[in-house]
């Protein structure tokens, strides 16, 4: 499920909405996802604070968000634009790659609740699309 | 038995009780034919589903979404035994329909984003982990009649 020149052109013109907001949308995916789905928590042991808006999920959330906001300039190149972060989760990480669909889920629900007019079903289906393919680009390298 | 905490409860009726079913259940249910164009498969005598334009001005892609909202209602008004309350859908899904019960996680996925962008900040976290809880049981019990 490749992107095509639509979906290229639909995630860069969302991503100009969300830009401005960022940071909040990348902390609420973040905090909502360690609450909706408590499994994932399992991954931040090592955080002293896992209560949404905390100081170190804010921190990661921002981390995460940008990464994303850079994906959307190397379209073209997800897997070799990723590909130390690939080696990182494959081989450091170890992060179940199923958590990368409940991350993206978490996401695709906050950018609903923010720009409700703009996420439109072909802006979802897109978007989906994209976060599917930086998702592929992260697994690359675990086997 | 699954087990509901008064928050979940009236959270639950709460969301359900102030939604517009004639509006959400078209949105999600359009909405899940445009982000999964495989679902489709199962509406082929709907007629033109051409493209997302196509498919929210359908006639039949409305009628339907709000069937789907109306059989929703059946599990906000029986939480406590929603796996008996949809034993007949699940056997009509699986035997008549023959759809593939993952279409049902799909559909909910899309609830959840509709109801997201109606809600906005009033959906919170916690508010999305019990409305997300519902769909499983529901997602769940749809499926539990396959064979």
């Amino acid at each position: 499920m490749s992107l095509s020149a639509k979906d290229k052109a639909n995630v860069k013109s969302i991503w100009n909405k969300i830009l401005p907001k960022s940071d909040d949308i990348g902390d609420q995916a973040l905090s909502r996802m360690l609450v909706v789905y408590p499994q994932t928590k399992t991954y931040f042991s090592h955080f002293a604070d896992l209560t949404p808006g905390s100081a170190q999920v804010r921190k990661h959330g921002d981390t995460i968000m940008n990464k994303i906001d850079d994906c959307v300039n190397h379209m073209d190149d997800l897997v070799s634009y990723l590909s130390s972060l690939s080696e990182l989760h494959a081989t450091k990480l170890r992060v179940d790659p199923a958590n990368f669909k409940i991350l993206a889920h978490s996401l695709l629900v906050v950018v609903a609740a923010y720009l409700p007019n703009d996420f439109t079903p072909e802006i979802h289906l897109s978007v989906d699309k994209f976060l599917q393919q930086i998702a592929l680009a992260l697994s690359e390298k675990y086997r | 038995m699954v087990q509901w905490t008064d928050f979940e409860r009236a959270t639950i009726q709460n969301i359900f009780g102030k939604m517009d079913y004639e509006d959400v259940g078209p949105a999600a249910f359009g909405r899940c034919l445009v982000v999964y164009p495989w679902t489709q498969r199962y509406f082929g005598n709907f007629g033109n589903l051409y493209n997302a334009a196509a498919i929210q001005a359908n006639p039949m892609v409305a009628a339907h979404g709000k069937t789907v909202l109306r059989g929703l209602d059946k599990a906000v008004k029986n939480m406590d035994d929603i796996k008996a309350t949809y034993a007949e859908l699940s056997v009509l899904h699986s035997e008549k329909l023959h759809v593939d019960p993952d279409n049902f996680r799909l559909l909910a996925d899309c609830l959840t984003i509709v109801v997201a962008s109606r809600m906005g900040s009033d959906f919170t976290a916690d508010v999305q982990a019990a409305f997300q809880k519902f769909l499983a049981v529901v997602v769940s019990s749809l499926g539990r009649q396959y064979h």
